[in-house]
């Protein structure tokens, strides 16, 4: 089993969402983050007082997969979210030792 | 055809004959008895609108202003930023019914009313003719009442998210006595110095309040902001509003509620009513163009906190002028007012490096200033024939009518506000200071006021709340 953790553009959202489900994956989480990596933030402007903004909007979604899975959901989500350009965002993946399902305490990527 | 006509005119010869014998005996009856209602029916109509205008007057505190600081603050501090606005609409209006009412408009000296309307004594539904001759003396009473309750409740954008709930109260209270009450009587009150209406000797021309609500808190909420210093993190931590979406609501809200503070300053439903109102219009439009116009040249693009701004800035400038200027004027003031208030906002607060969190002064004292002056300028008898000589004749009223003397009374008028305001304020704040102490401590004020002054807070996040 895999965590998949991709942090996206808020613009991209539905696009990969769909993907995902498309390739056969049944659940998702997703967070409104802010973040930086590479890329600038933007000033804003209040009264006249600028104010440097580094930390941007972005979503952030976390997926558990069987890890036949892994690849076509990378490839879904690098398809879907890639304009080319900073700020695309990343995607980490992490080995998972167990999952639970709270209903029936079923285990294993049955969970999932 | 000949004698029908005969009998047409002897008929209408015997009506009005017989007509003028019965006018002749129940005249002075019948016009009395017209006169009576003629007044009741005025009366109505006035008091009707001076109702509403007083609704609308608290309306601006609560919620407008409320919600346009709330907005500016950040998160934490929403609750205690609002709770100030409405702590005036709770505190002050107990206050002007003990004395505030009476040292305001109690006949006194030039400079303070006297104590005969004290727990409204004498203050029921016969008008108070030297006020407003159509309406019940209690209408006037409430309606200026809600001008003494948004007065502090400006001041509150200078010291926001920094002042301790006690000292704010005292201090908002001893401010409403001992600076409100002294200008409110000598602008408005009977034989007050700058009274323009009621022989003041420097006759000073402030329709709906630029001297006696804007300058003053204005004027005040700088000396706070400057005494208490700068807020913890101030400048170099950025501070931006929480939610310029409440700003906008609140905004709103005082533009709409700015009708009853204006308008209902004629203190009847007046031609000088619709003019005052749509003077107020004019200007608040104005000024949000002439703000949002500015901040694009200087900052590359037309904000919404710029636009809200630009448009209190614009009423704040058109409230002294409303009930004596026509629309093409008060679109000039206006403009004047919406740029001006940017420059001080954006380039002078900046460059003097005083924290007015909410820029109170910015807009208010700046505004009001400039409003006051320039309704010396633009005044015309045409709107407003204020001025009279001895025998009844119109005298001119601004400097463009020729009246230049008109701009000389309105600086005094403003310095009068400048130098009370400031002194005032400096005694008071050290007073408080002493006995209480003004600020909260750096690590309340770090956690926010919402949790330490009241142990709430404006956005829970708990499962609970959801």
């Amino acid at each position: 089993m895999t965590k998949l953790e991709a942090v996206i553009q808020p613009s991209k959202l539905e696009a990969v969402k769909e993907a995902l489900i498309e390739i056969g994956v049944d659940g998702m989480t997703v967070l409104e983050v802010r973040g930086h990596g590479r890329q600038k933030g933007h000033t804003e402007f209040y009264r006249g007082r600028e104010y440097t903004v580094d930390l941007l909007p972005k979503i952030k979604l976390e997926i558990v997969l069987n890890d036949e899975l892994v690849d076509k959901a990378v490839q879904a989500i690098i398809r879907t979210a890639q304009t080319g350009k900073i700020g695309d965002g990343k995607i980490f993946l992490t080995k998972i030792d167990e999952a639970i399902r709270i209903r029936n305490e079923e285990r294993g990527s049955s969970a999932i | 055809m000949r004698r029908r006509g005969f009998f047409a005119f002897l008929l209408l010869g015997i009506c009005v004959s017989s007509s003028a014998i019965w006018a002749q005996t129940a005249a002075p009856d019948r016009i009395a008895r017209l006169e009576q209602q003629v007044t009741a029916a005025q009366s109505s109509a006035d008091n009707a609108w001076m109702l509403v205008s007083s609704a609308l007057v608290l309306l601006m505190t609560g919620p407008g202003l409320a919600l346009f600081y709330g907005g500016l603050v950040r998160k934490k501090n929403v609750l205690a930023t609002m709770i100030q606005s409405f702590a005036m609409m709770a505190i002050i209006t107990v206050l002007w019914g003990v004395v505030g009412y009476s040292l305001c408009f109690g006949s006194g000296t030039s400079f303070i009313g006297g104590l005969e309307h004290i727990f409204l004594r004498g203050v029921g539904s016969a008008p108070e003719a030297s006020y407003a001759a159509t309406i019940p003396q209690q209408t006037f009473m409430v309606y200026q009442l809600m001008f003494a309750i948004i007065t502090p409740a400006l001041i509150t954008g200078a010291f926001a998210e920094r002042m301790k709930f006690s000292a704010m109260a005292v201090f908002l209270v001893l401010w409403s006595l001992i600076v409100y009450a002294p200008m409110a009587h000598m602008v408005w009150g009977k034989g007050g110095l700058l009274n323009a209406a009621l022989g003041g000797r420097i006759p000073t021309l402030d329709f709906a309040g630029g001297t006696v609500v804007h300058v003053t808190s204005g004027v005040s909420a700088l000396v706070c902001a400057l005494y208490l210093g700068k807020r913890v993190g101030y400048p170099h931590e950025p501070m931006p509003p929480h939610s310029v979406v409440l700003s906008f609501i609140g905004a709103c809200l005082l533009w709409v509620g700015w009708f009853g503070f204006n308008a209902g300053s004629a203190l009847a439903a007046s031609g000088l009513a619709t003019s005052a109102f749509v003077a107020t219009h004019f200007a608040a439009a104005a000024a949000a163009l002439s703000w949002s116009a500015a901040e694009w040249v200087h900052n590359g693009k037309p904000s919404m906190l710029g636009g809200i701004s630009g448009a209190v800035a614009g009423l704040v400038a058109i409230t002294p002028a409303a009930g004596f200027v026509t629309p093409m004027a008060a679109l000039i003031i206006g403009f004047i007012a919406g740029a001006f208030c940017f420059f001080m906002v954006a380039k002078v607060k900046a460059r003097l490096k005083y924290d007015d969190s909410l820029d109170a002064f910015g807009v208010h004292g700046a505004g009001g200033t400039i409003g006051a002056l320039l309704t010396g300028l633009f005044a015309t008898s045409a709107v407003n024939p204020i001025f009279r000589d001895s025998s009844g004749n119109v005298l001119p009223s601004g400097v463009f009518e020729g009246n230049f003397r008109q701009l000389f009374n309105q600086a005094i008028g403003v310095a009068i506000a400048w130098v009370l305001a400031i002194v005032g304020t400096l005694v008071i704040l050290k007073l408080v200071d002493a006995t209480i102490g003004l600020r909260v401590s750096e690590e309340q004020e770090i956690q926010g006021l919402d949790l330490t002054q009241h142990g709430e807070e404006g956005y829970a996040w708990e499962s609970s709340a959801i």
